[in-house]
């Protein structure tokens, strides 16, 4: 097994957030600024290594019938842990993620790796590809919450940037800002990892499927 | 007589109409609110209208340039989208921040999504309610009618950002006490286009006459919004007054001839384009009476847009004595 690569994996090629579209929720709602977004992400990476460990340990005593269940506390366990470390040591930070902050348990990109690599590889492989995965969550999420806070309140990990004063979009911070910037930073990562859009778009993710009849019936035979 | 023997594929009658001309002939029909924005916010609104025009066009060569298309930005459309943004803006707006208007309608919400006839909302109010959103304070800074008078061309193009006591004012639509005369010439505050209803109106029935827009959505829209206003008044207790005071004051004019009738964003058919109208008044309505915004006529058409391809859906015309389809079974 080529540990390496289970690492970097996470980071471009793989990435939950921007390829896997994973974990939407606290991508969109958190990155209104760059140290939310680092915390954040630090946060989920520390569950989804502690989990990956955990689940990859347990991933021979654990029954199929109730995994789900299984990995649902174990995933619970480690975000309590979180919760109360940010909120000794970074106080603001855990005003500013509120409730996302005990969302993680939530998270589809840990219960994801859980189900999908944890259950299935052995330890210091899981502890890799949860370090690469956690690692490309916290960059997406640092990269979103950079572009919004720079754009949309002019400062930068709170550091006012001169030249900015009096000229923010304040669009930016609002959540149609965030689709827009999580838009605009998956098609650079897709133009990076050199990945093409597929040549058939299915009808199934379509909005406007119901309204265009023809097209689907053609794309379904 | 050759050319008549000559056999050639359909159509064999064409109209001679072309996306340039149309577009044009909307530009042409947008002359009267320039000439009137002109008049009342002096020159920078003339410079602000061309500014918008060149920047969009500008924005579409290189868009097209960057996608290997072929370059059409000279078919008038991308001058059509800046020229209705420009409408859309107040008159002391800076220069940067309309350009930012005029990049964002054409990159983001045309070409992106593969230009020309496949965009799913309207370029130019998309780029309205993008600016009203990020430079919410430059967006709603309005000058009153002729500040201009009295200054210097310099002063003039200068008077943007931080305007002396006086010279701004809230929009008669949320002041509500401008006369319904200044109102129907333009003698108000606002965006250059919600200035001169009458120039608007002439503009809109240029459109009718020459069959570019149909009867349905305007009438639609404003009928609707007149029917709601009136109920609203009568509930309210107000005058009969404050009725004619809503449909003149505000973007609905310039909205409902010009934006509500764009080709590509709005129903094809006319039952569609009535569904559209008054959706569109309906959505006005509630924002303008019961929403924290003074106006509301961008949105609603902007939340129609999305409507569009169901209701184009619901209001699909049959052929004559075609049976309806029968609906596949589910799998």
């Amino acid at each position: 097994m080529n540990y390496g690569k289970e690492f970097t994996k996470g980071i471009l090629k793989e990435n939950p957030t921007l390829v896997g579209l994973l974990g939407m929720c606290p991508t969109l709602a958190v990155t209104t600024a760059a140290f939310n977004g680092i915390g954040m992400g630090l946060s989920t990476m520390f569950v989804l290594i502690c989990s990956n460990i955990v689940i990859s340990l347990l991933r021979k005593v654990i029954p199929e019938q109730v995994k789900l269940p299984c990995y649902i506390v174990i995933i619970a366990s480690f975000v309590t842990v979180i919760q109360f470390l940010v909120h000794g040591f970074v106080p603001a930070l855990y005003t500013s993620l509120g409730a996302f902050l005990e969302l993680i348990t939530v998270n589809c990109i840990i219960l994801g790796r859980a189900e999908m690599f944890a259950s299935k590889n052995n330890v210091l492989a899981s502890a890799l590809d949860g370090a690469g995965m956690g690692l490309g969550f916290t960059l997406a999420l640092f990269l979103m919450g950079s572009v919004r806070e720079i754009l949309g309140s002019g400062t930068w990990f709170g550091l006012t940037i001169p030249g900015m004063v009096g000229h923010t979009m304040s669009l930016f911070v609002m959540p149609a800002g965030g689709f827009l910037v999580l838009g605009f930073v998956i098609a650079v990562v897709c133009a990076l990892s050199k990945k093409n859009p597929p040549k058939k778009i299915g009808c199934a993710s379509c909005p406007n499927a119901a309204a265009c009849h023809a097209k689907c019936e053609e794309a379904d035979a | 007589m050759t050319s008549l023997l000559t056999v050639s594929p359909s159509p064999h009658v064409r109209s001679g109409m072309t996306t340039q001309k149309i577009m044009l002939l909307v530009v042409l029909a947008l002359v009267p609110a320039i000439v009137a924005a002109t008049v009342v916010f002096g020159p920078r609104a003339l410079f602000l209208v061309v500014f918008c025009a060149v920047i969009s066009m500008f924005t579409e060569m290189v868009c097209q340039k960057l996608m290997q298309k072929e370059t059409t930005y000279t078919d008038g459309s991308a001058m059509l989208t800046g020229v209705l943004l420009a409408l859309n803006l107040p008159a002391t707006l800076p220069l940067w921040e309309a350009a930012i208007g005029c990049v964002f309608a054409i990159a983001v919400v045309k070409q992106l999504f593969g230009g020309l006839g496949c965009n799913f909302a309207n370029p130019a109010i998309t780029g309205r309610v993008f600016l009203l959103l990020s430079f919410g304070g430059d967006m709603t800074t309005w000058v009153k009618p002729f500040f201009y008078r009295g200054r210097s061309f310099f002063e003039m193009f200068a008077a943007t950002g931080n305007l002396p006591d006086g010279v701004t004012g809230a929009t008669p639509l949320a002041s509500g006490d401008a006369g319904l005369l200044d109102l129907f010439l333009g003698n108000v505050g606002g965006s250059l286009g919600e200035t001169s209803v009458l120039a608007l109106l002439i503009g809109g029935v240029f459109l009718l006459v020459l069959g570019l827009i149909s009867w349905h959505t305007p009438v639609a829209y404003l009928g609707g919004l007149a029917v709601l206003e009136l109920f609203y008044t009568l509930a309210t207790g107000g005058e009969m007054t404050d009725v004619l005071y809503a449909l003149l004051s505000g973007g609905v004019i310039l909205g409902a001839f010009f934006m509500a009738t764009d080709y590509v964003t709005t129903p094809m058919t006319g039952a569609g384009k009535l569904i559209f109208g008054l959706g569109c008044a309906v959505l006005t309505f509630v924002i303008r009476e019961f929403a924290n915004m003074p106006e509301g006529c961008s949105f609603s058409i902007l939340l129609m847009n999305l409507l569009t391809p169901y209701i184009d859906k619901l209001t699909m015309t049959h052929p004559f004595g075609a049976k309806p389809a029968v609906k596949k079974e589910a799998k």
